[in-house]
Formats: C-alpha cells, sequence, structure tokens
C-alpha cells in the first residue's frame, strides 16, 4: 500500500472528497447513493415480507383443523389477498431490485447508478406503497378479492367497500417505482460498464436484470391499464367489465394475466441471476455454458409474453387458442431447463465447496425443478382444467415463488453479506437454518398437492371434517411453523453477524465479480480507479485486477474533478466521456411524498387535493430537471 | 480502443461528448412504456368492439364526424415539424430560432387541445363514459391522450423556459431532442387513436 507524502493525495483520497454525502438524519433522507437505496430496498422488502408472512400464519393457523375459527371469514378473505399481493409487488420484485441496486454499479465496475435520484424516489414510493396496502389492513379495508382481483366479484357492485379502491390505487402508485427502477436498471446497465466490459463480458446477474427490466417496461403497462379502468369503473361509473352495458368481464383476466405470467419470470429471472452468481463462486469456476444460459434468459423473457393463456384454461376459450398457449406453456420450459442443466454442469466440472450461500443456491435447484414439473403439468388442457383453483395450484407457485425466489434471496444474502454489512455470517447458524426452511417449506407444501388432487379448493377460510383433507392441513400447519422457525433463524443469524460478527475481508469467497474488488461495506465511490475489464471473471484474470491497482494507470481514470462516473459505449464498452452525477437531494422524498398524498387523496375522494398534490409533484419534477449549467458560448 | 485519457482531453471535453447518454435511454424507455399502456387501451377497445355483435357505435350513438379529428391531425403533425425544426435549429446553435420554434409547437399543440375541448361539447350531448362501454372506450381513450398532449404542452414549455434562460447552445442541446421524442410520440399515438376511434367505425 502506498503512503500518502506531501501535497500530493491518494486516488481514494481525491475521489472520497467528491462523494460525501451528509452525515446523520439529513443524509438519511437526501442519500442518493446506490448501495444505501439498495440496502434500505432489502430491509424494507424484508419488513413486508415478516408481515405477509406472518398473515400466512395466521391463515395456515386458521386451516389446522376443520372448522376452526381463528379469524372471521371476512378477515380471511383479506388475509390470503393481501398476503399474496404483498409477496408478490411489495417483496419479491423490491427484494431484487435492492439486490440490483446495490450491486449493480459494483459489478459493472462503476460509481453510482444512472439516475441516482430517480433510484431514491423509486424507493420512496415503494415503501409508501407498503405503508398504503398494509396500512389499510387493521381498517378492514384491505384488498379482498385475491391478488388478481377477478372482476365482477371486485366491480362496483359487489365489492362497494373501499377495500379494491386500495389495490388499484396501492398498484398503480407502486407501478411508478417498478418502472422508474426497471428504466435506471436497463441504462445503468447500457450506459455505465466498466471500460473493456462487452456484452460477452456482463455478469449473468446483471443479464438477468435487464431482461427482467425490459420485462417490467412492457408487462406493467396491461396491468397499470386494467387497474386504471376498474377504478374508473368503480368511481366513476363507467362500464369497461360491466356485460349489462357492452363491457366484458374475461377483458380484465386477459389484462391482468398479460401481465401477471410474465411477472412469474420478473421475480424467478433476478432470483436466477443470484444463483448464477452464487455457483461458480463456489464451484471454483466459471459458469459453463455462459452463451447458452444468457440466451435461455431473454428467451424466458419473450416467450413469458405468449403463455398467460393457461391462467385462464377453465374459462371456456376456444380450443385454438387453448392449444396455441399449451404448446407455447410447454416451450417456456426448455430455457429454464437449460439454466439448470448450467448449473449443474458447472458444480459437476468444478470442485464443490458448500458454503452457507451454495446450500441454499442447491436447496434451491431441487426444489425449483419440482416446482417445474408441476408447472409442466399446468401446461397440459386437461390436467389443468381438473385442478385449477385447487391447492395443486397453491402447492406448485409456492414451489416456484418461495422455492425458485425466496431461496436465491437468502443465499444471495448469505453470499453478499460481506459486502452489505462488512461481517461474516455463522456457517453454523447459516446451515441450521438452511435444514430449518428446507424441511419446513416442504413439510408445508409438498402436502398440498395431495389436498389439492383430493379436491381441496384454494382461499376457503374452512372445510369441514370427514372429507380427508384433515391430515394434509394438519401437515402444512405444522410445516408452516417450522418453516417460521427457520426463517427466523435466518434473521437471527444475519442480525447476529451485523451486530457482532468477525470483520469481513473485501474478498471472503475469492470471488468472481468486480463487487469483490470493492471494500467490504464498499466506499461512497465503490472505485478510486475505474477498472478495466479483459474477460467475464475479472477477479479470476490478472490483468483485470491490475487494473485495479493504484497508480497503476494514468491519472484520467481516477475522475477525481467532480462527482464524475465514465460513460461507455453500449455494445462494446468503449469510453465515451466523462458523466456528472447528481448528488443528494430532497427532491425525490418530496416528491415520492407529495405523489403520495395526491393517490390517498384519490383513495379519500378528494379531488381538489389530489389535484393540489399532483401539481406539488409537477414543480417538484419541474425543480429536478431545471438545467444545472447555462451552455457555453 | 479508445483510451480514458483521449476522450478526458480538454479538446475532446469542450465539444458534444459521443454516443448516447443514459437520459437518452431513459426517454425511450419511457416513450416505450407509455406506448405499451396505449396499445393496451387500443387493444381493450378492439377486444370489446368484437365481443359486440350489434351495431358499432352502439345503437343511439352516430358514427364519429371527422371534420374536427382531421383538423386536429393536420395541427398536431404540423407541431412535430416545428419540433424537428427547433432540434435543428439549436444543433447549429441558432438559439432564437429554437425558441420560436418550441413556442409555434406550443401553439399548435394548445390549438390541437382547445379543438378536442370543442369537439367534447358537441359529444357530451351525445353520450358520456357512464353511458355505455363505447362511450367509456370513447372518452377514456382520448381523454388519455388529451392529458399526454397537455403533459407534453408542459414539457416543451418548460424547455422553452430553459431556452429563454440561455441553457442550450452548441454543445448542451441533449434535453431538446429528449423532449421532441415524448412530442413525436404523442403525435404517433395520435394516428393510432384516430385510425381506431373515428376512421375503422366507418370501415
Amino acid at each position: 500500500m502506498e503512503t500518502v507524502t506531501g501535497a500530493r493525495a491518494s486516488a481514494a483520497e481525491r475521489v472520497a472528497r467528491r462523494w460525501q454525502e451528509p452525515p446523520g438524519l439529513r443524509g438519511f433522507l437526501t442519500t442518493v447513493d446506490h448501495k444505501r437505496v439498495g440496502r434500505r430496498y432489502l430491509v424494507t422488502a424484508g419488513v413486508y415480507f415478516t408481515l405477509a408472512g406472518l398473515e400466512a400464519v395466521v391463515m395456515r393457523t386458521q386451516l389446522i383443523a376443520p372448522d376452526a375459527g381463528v379469524v372471521a371469514p371476512q378477515t380471511y378473505n383479506q388475509l390470503f389477498s393481501l398476503h399474496g399481493t404483498a409477496m408478490i409487488f411489495l417483496f419479491a420484485t423490491p427484494m431484487l431490485f435492492g439486490f440490483g441496486n446495490f450491486l449493480f454499479p459494483l459489478m459493472l465496475g462503476t460509481r453510482d447508478m444512472a439516475f441516482p435520484r430517480l433510484n431514491a424516489f423509486g424507493y420512496w414510493v415503494f415503501a409508501l406503497a407498503g405503508v398504503l396496502l398494509f396500512g389499510s389492513l387493521p381498517f378492514g379495508a384491505a384488498p379482498d378479492g385475491g391478488w388478481f382481483a377477478y372482476v365482477p366479484l371486485t366491480g362496483p357492485r359487489f365489492a362497494p367497500g373501499p377495500n379494491l379502491d386500495v389495490y388499484t390505487l396501492g398498484l398503480l402508485f407502486l407501478g411508478v417505482s417498478t418502472t422508474a427502477g426497471a428504466i435506471n436498471f436497463i441504462s445503468t446497465a447500457l450506459k455505465l460498464r466498466a471500460p473493456g466490459m462487452t456484452l460477452n463480458r456482463v455478469p449473468v446477474f446483471v443479464w438477468a436484470l435487464v431482461v427482467t427490466s425490459f420485462m417490467v417496461v412492457f408487462a406493467l403497462p396491461p396491468l397499470n391499464t386494467a387497474n386504471f379502468l376498474l377504478f374508473l369503473d368503480r368511481r366513476f361509473g363507467t362500464h369497461f367489465f360491466n356485460p349489462a352495458a357492452g363491457g366484458d368481464a374475461v377483458l380484465w383476466q386477459h389484462l391482468f394475466w398479460l401481465f401477471g405470467h410474465p411477472d412469474v419470470y420478473i421475480i424467478v429471472l433476478p432470483a436466477l441471476g443470484i444463483v448464477s452468481s452464487i455457483v461458480p463462486v463456489f464451484a471454483r469456476r466459471p459458469i459453463a455454458a455462459y452463451s447458452l444460459i444468457v440466451l435461455a434468459t431473454v428467451a424466458t423473457g419473450v416467450i413469458s409474453f405468449g403463455v398467460w393463456v393457461h391462467h385462464m384454461f377453465a374459462v371456456g376459450l376456444p380450443q385454438l387458442s387453448l392449444t396455441f398457449f399449451s404448446a407455447a406453456s410447454i416451450v417456456v420450459s426448455i430455457p429454464a431447463g437449460i439454466q439448470v442443466f448450467s448449473w449443474l454442469a458447472t458444480m459437476l466440472m468444478g470442485r464443490v465447496v458448500l458454503k452457507t450461500p451454495m446450500l441454499w443456491a442447491a436447496g434451491f435447484i431441487v426444489v425449483f425443478t419440482m416446482g417445474g414439473v408441476t408447472g409442466v403439468m399446468f401446461a397440459v388442457v386437461p390436467f389443468d382444467q381438473q385442478v385449477t383453483d385447487s391447492y395443486f395450484v397453491v402447492a406448485h407457485f409456492h414451489y416456484v415463488l418461495f422455492g425458485g425466489a425466496v431461496f436465491p434471496i437468502i443465499g444471495g444474502l448469505f453470499h453478499w453479506w460481506p459486502k452489505l454489512t462488512g461481517t461474516m455470517t455463522s456457517e453454523r447458524a447459516g446451515r441450521w437454518a438452511f435444514w430449518l426452511t428446507f424441511a419446513g417449506f416442504n413439510l408445508t407444501f409438498l402436502p398440498m398437492h395431495v389436498s389439492g388432487l383430493l379436491g381441496m379448493p384454494r382461499r376457503v377460510y374452512t372445510f369441514p371434517s370427514g372429507i380427508g383433507w384433515e391430515p394434509w392441513a394438519m401437515a402444512a400447519t405444522i410445516g408452516a411453523y417450522l418453516l417460521t422457525a427457520g426463517l427466523l433463524v435466518v434473521l437471527g443469524t444475519l442480525w447476529y453477524a451485523h451486530r457482532r460478527g468477525p470483520v469481513a475481508p473485501a474478498d471472503p469467497w475469492g470471488g468472481e465479480t468486480l463487487e469483490w474488488a470493492a471494500a467490504s461495506p464498499p466506499k461512497p465511490y465503490n472505485f478510486a480507479v475505474i477498472p478495466t475489464v479483459h474477460s467475464l471473471h475479472p477477479m479470476w484474470d490478472e490483468r483485470s485486477r491490475a487494473s485495479l491497482a493504484e497508480g497503476a494507470t494514468s491519472e484520467a481514470r481516477v475522475l477525481a474533478d467532480g462527482h464524475l462516473v465514465l460513460r461507455t459505449s453500449e455494445l462494446d464498452g468503449e469510453p465515451e466521456g466523462p458523466l456528472e452525477m447528481p448528488e443528494h437531494s430532497w427532491l425525490p422524498l418530496a416528491g415520492a411524498g407529495s405523489l403520495f398524498l395526491a393517490v390517498a387523496a384519490l383513495l379519500f375522494d378528494r379531488p381538489g387535493f389530489a389535484v393540489a398534490f399532483g401539481v406539488a409533484t409537477a414543480l417538484v419534477l419541474i425543480r429536478w430537471l431545471w438545467p444545472r449549467e447555462a451552455a457555453r458560448a | 480502443m479508445t483510451t480514458i485519457d483521449e476522450i478526458t482531453e480538454p479538446e475532446a471535453l469542450s465539444s458534444a461528448p459521443k454516443g448516447r447518454t443514459p437520459s437518452w435511454w431513459g426517454m425511450v424507455l419511457f416513450v416505450a412504456t407509455e406506448a405499451t399502456l396505449f396499445a393496451c387501451l387500443l387493444a381493450s377497445y378492439f377486444y370489446l368492439r368484437f365481443l359486440t355483435s350489434a351495431e358499432w357505435p352502439p345503437p343511439g350513438i352516430k358514427k364519429p364526424e371527422l371534420a374536427k379529428p382531421l383538423a386536429m391531425t393536420g395541427l398536431l403533425l404540423t407541431s412535430s415539424v416545428w419540433m424537428v425544426w427547433a432540434d435543428w435549429a439549436i444543433r447549429h446553435d441558432r438559439r432564437w430560432l429554437l425558441r420560436g420554434m418550441l413556442a409555434l409547437t406550443m401553439l399548435f399543440g394548445a390549438a390541437f387541445l382547445g379543438v378536442q375541448i370543442s369537439e367534447y361539447a358537441t359529444k357530451l350531448s351525445e353520450f358520456t363514459w357512464t353511458t355505455n362501454t363505447y362511450g367509456s372506450l370513447f372518452y377514456v381513450i382520448t381523454g388519455f391522450h388529451g392529458t399526454h398532449v397537455f403533459t407534453g404542452l408542459l414539457m416543451v414549455g418548460f424547455t422553452l423556459v430553459a431556452a429563454l434562460a440561455g441553457k442550450f447552445g452548441r454543445t448542451h442541446h441533449e434535453r431538446v431532442r429528449i423532449v421532441s421524442f415524448y412530442w413525436h410520440f404523442v403525435d404517433g399515438v395520435w394516428l393510432a387513436i384516430l385510425f381506431s376511434l373515428y376512421l375503422s367505425p366507418r370501415l
């Protein structure tokens, strides 16, 4: 390590001066640092996961035995609706966006996201959307029409209360955050990669989240359209979903699932990207078939837009469309299979070190494959028509979503905990956490396959005795308690490490990608010297590593003349020019806050206030976008 | 490969940097997601229309008159020409031409909204958005587009104010191009609406 001599400060010191943020509460509220925003996403999504998980525990307790009376049917409706809505919209996507926000600039070798203030804004909107949705539960105003909120049940006639207005407005509001995040990820990955990082040197996780972001750009509009039209039907008496006046209820289903099925991959693809980050590190070799796994990710993203009708096989659509969507749904399993075989091949050809993150990744492969197998079964129309809306469906999508997303997310937390917090987690506690969760998960959801085949419909708040469902329901409930215990151990392990775990080195696992070149936790500027990337695994190749050493290169790679990042070309990562980035600001919080108040005013039917807060939001945006410098002559 | 030293030389920094910026991509992606939103609305329109076995528009509602919508089309398409000119002007450092063309764009955009309001005034006496699904579709789709034109006007107005404050010049003109993307998008969507809502019922 070079020592600082005289007036000549080291690169790190000079860059650090340009990347300071105010301390204390002011810094907390105004930060745009992608690492703080990313960690915040993770913590907030974790809180919403806990709340939605507690709802599930209450539901399982209600279903432990026939005719239990733990909660009233109306409450049960809100519990399962909010559980699903929150897990999908407030946990899975934001959690993975949290990983993305934290990791993108680190993996790409830059200093911040492309739009740092938009990033902070997206976080505040997401957090406030969660407040709106969860805050409605104590007032009995939580959504109660299931997470896919089919009309006419959710229309003005059969759902006159405020519950579904919370749903439509809450999701429209949250959509702002998700869309902003997606655009930010794509722009960052296209423009801020380290020089030399051509497209075929981009980490799989980045690829996965970029594909996901493109899917968000095209899949969220159908959902927004559906919610917008439903809100108008409910509040202003339009007739989009009212057959009596020429509308149609199935239109809702088409719009919803045109979003809903891509959304499954919006959740799963980045989680698979986490697995693709963990497996090579712990198999001690580069990922097998990199090109194929990237192509499979892209293919999944494209095909997923052509399978939505398999959620509607029992609706009574024409035979021809059933055939088409059945075939497409079978085809989509091919790219998923390619990814599974790529991980298996990586492990087979490598030398596996079974640390905690790898344990979660391996467990994921097992449960995700099981969920994939039942998924292919659903692509077969006659089978689907038999088991649709039964507990078999509940079992299937928990294998895919809990197995396919929560396992990699927890694995990712263990994997990047040293980077996130600068502390090491306990291996022993991590193993306990895994095996408890793995056992609890299977004990909860495996029996649901059976109760579903026995005819138990989803979403029933209770069931009579003597029809053979009792043992399976009982097993699932016990499993749910075990699963809760496992997740508590996860939480405890991570928390203990954060408070008093041993200090983590910069690169505890011998990692592959650039985030391991930054300090643990990284400095605000991430890298004192912008690295040059020479391969897919820069940390395992000498030339890329050498480019990170201070003083190994010219002044230009330090970029210390301002709050600067390096802009590079989309395909080849050729340097194009330095880019001045915005610094800490009150505007994101002010914008998100006023937009939230506008949405709340709409919810309480106060159009005057809604317009006033809408204008306030516009004023914030005008301030935000005002050019900083005048044109030079 | 270009070296970083080359692009950070004083000479390189004083000219407009090459390549696209994140903001360019941000607006392209924003337009993409907005266009999908309109595609969903128009798809809903045709879906509901083809479910209706009776005539379209439903009995009691006349086929849409074309005079005003065609005038609106002319206004909006012409405004795009002014916008292109504005973008050309600032690339050649013609600052007053930029300001003039932005003002002209706003004038034509505002005229579009004016004609739309007068069209609504006639239509509303015939049917409203609660009359039936046709009414709901008509007002929501055209109204949603109208709010986009209004938003576009705000954006062009913002650009005009910034232009008057001397924020744009030979190397600082990216915002003009980015705002023009949004404006042209709003025009393009109008053509799709013109075809779907006004022309197709007469086919």
